[in-house]
């Protein structure tokens, strides 16, 4: 029992008001560290998800390397990165380029899906109009694709917010930090305020996420709300 | 990386001493846990799954459980080792093992529930009408039909549920259970880095293990006809067998190691004149 504050789970409200600046700095941390592999990991993996749907041969090879890192536990990819990139074990790009592997993993086969999706009849018309490849890829293709991108998308975000928290255990702060906090303040009885207000937070902001891009999604594709209102 | 080989390589560190245990006594307790946790989780969800999946009840269920993926990892892990550990009296690995197992066992529960669910809901309406038509009871029609045409997904559902719950069983170490996350954070703590990444080499190693071990099971147990697996010489006659659809999945992955969003193989991919579906 902590002496100066409650040790219930709802006294989550009164360990942030008390920890405030620290703990928006760690969502901050966990925002950036969040999305910045999707970001980065849409923009790698849409040339490559792109080329699988351009020649077929490039598909299943492409399809089972990504199942192949995904089936790589997070901690273990993390701990590896350091050797692999010549970093210090806490620097939190280690975190970037592990959930960047992953993102990619996962896009990768939902830009070539998403693609494939894409009605033959409208890019047969698109080409019939004259449109170059490049052309046809930027107005016709990647708009219509973007349902199924924008799935694949949601899926890799809210699976990045609760991956970012395993880094914690190997020191690197973001909101996991308040778990061990709470696991550290546990030695005498449970203290859990820190780890209620870290599952909470880590929730709240993932659902966040998830909203913007379905907003996002939405406002790009205004056809589908036009044919939704008919 | 030269730290990490000359680790690996030391015949100690796989035998173990007197003190310490080794590298293929972590293993086997690694993979006792993840078993424990996938059965448990097994034999809750999967018959749920096959009951609602069945009736098309309770579908609100599936979305709880999908709703829990949302949850850290981490953060339910630490939440349920502090609620139950003080609760545990005796000694030994009982006061990690029991509240780890817990958060393992609600962790692997969604994807088996939820693939079971969208397995036998997504069996061709008219497949199912046919067996009805042709006089199965209700059970019949669950057994023989929906559950062999479910199996590819229930299949993808049990192995990203595997993974998860190895990557987290790994994670359970930062609590005090055995398993080969203890090389990750003794080593971390030591500031041995050779272990630590060795340590995680390995993790990946088992991961790749089971998983590669689920997928041989699956392709011994679903149907040919389902899984569109045919010998290249009766290819051009039973393909005309395979009339059931699997359709594919929307990608929906978990926090951790959820790779759900592989779909299954379709006989419909099968019937295609090129055929070049990814074998899986």
């Amino acid at each position: 029992m902590s002496p100066d504050n409650g040790s219930a789970p709802w006294d989550l409200f009164g360990y942030f008001a008390d920890h405030r600046a620290d703990v928006l700095d760690l969502l901050w941390a966990h925002t950036w560290l969040s999305v910045l592999p999707v970001v980065i990991g849409l923009l790698v993996a849409f040339p490559i998800g792109w080329l699988a749907r351009r020649y077929r041969w490039a598909y299943p090879p492409v399809v089972s390397v990504s199942g192949l890192l995904y089936t790589i536990p997070s901690l273990a990819l993390f701990v590896v990165m350091p050797t692999l990139l010549g970093t210090q074990i806490l620097d939190p790009v280690n975190v970037v380029v592990a959930l960047t592997i992953y993102t990619v993993a996962l896009l990768v086969r939902v830009v070539a899906d998403g693609l494939a999706a894409v009605p033959e009849d409208a890019v047969q018309a698109a080409t019939a109009m004259g449109f170059t490849r490049l052309q046809r890829l930027r107005t016709v293709e990647l708009p219509l694709a973007i349902p199924v991108i924008a799935a694949g998308l949601r899926v890799a975000m809210v699976a990045n917010v609760s991956l970012v928290a395993i880094a914690a255990t190997i020191g690197i702060p973001q909101l996991g930090q308040l778990f061990i906090t709470g696991f550290q303040l546990s030695v005498t009885g449970p203290y859990y305020p820190p780890i209620v207000l870290g599952i909470a937070l880590s929730v709240a902001l993932a659902l966040l996420l998830d909203r913007l891009i379905v907003l996002g999604a939405r406002l790009l594709t205004p056809w589908q709300r036009v044919s939704a209102a008919r | 990386m030269n730290d990490m080989l000359l680790w690996l390589n030391d015949p100690q560190n796989w035998t173990g001493t007197r003190v310490t245990p080794g590298i293929v006594e972590q293993a086997s307790a690694h993979l006792a846990y993840t078993a424990i946790a996938l059965s448990i989780a097994a034999v809750i969800a999967f018959p749920l799954g096959l009951v609602l999946g069945h009736t098309g009840r309770a579908s609100w269920l599936v979305s709880v459980a999908n709703g829990l993926r949302a949850l850290p990892t981490v953060g339910l892990l630490i939440l349920l080792y502090v609620m139950v550990s003080p609760l545990i009296s005796g000694r030994g690995n009982a006061v990690y093992l029991v509240p780890t197992e817990i958060a393992l066992v609600l962790l692997a529960l969604p994807a088996i529930l939820a693939n079971t669910y969208a397995g036998v809901r997504n069996v061709s309406p008219a497949v199912r009408d046919a067996a009805r038509g042709m006089g199965m009871t209700g059970p019949q029609v669950l057994f023989r039909v929906e559950l062999p045409n479910a199996l590819p997904l229930v299949f993808s559902g049990l192995r990203s549920a595997a993974l998860q719950v190895i990557a987290t069983a790994t994670i359970a170490a930062y609590v005090g259970l055995g398993g080969l996350g203890r090389y990750v954070y003794d080593g971390l703590a030591s500031r041995d880095f050779g272990q630590m990444a060795g340590g995680a080499v390995l993790v990946a190693a088992l991961a790749l293990l089971v998983d590669l071990a689920l997928s041989l099971l699956q392709r011994a147990t679903v149907s040919r006809g389902v899984s569109g697996r045919f010998s290249r010489r009766s290819t051009r006659d039973s393909r005309s067998a395979a009339v059931t659809v699997v359709r594919p999945q929307p990608p929906r992955g978990g926090p951790d190691g959820g790779r759900s969003t592989r779909q299954a193989t379709t006989p419909a991919a099968a019937l295609t004149p090129s055929g070049d579906h990814p074998s899986g």
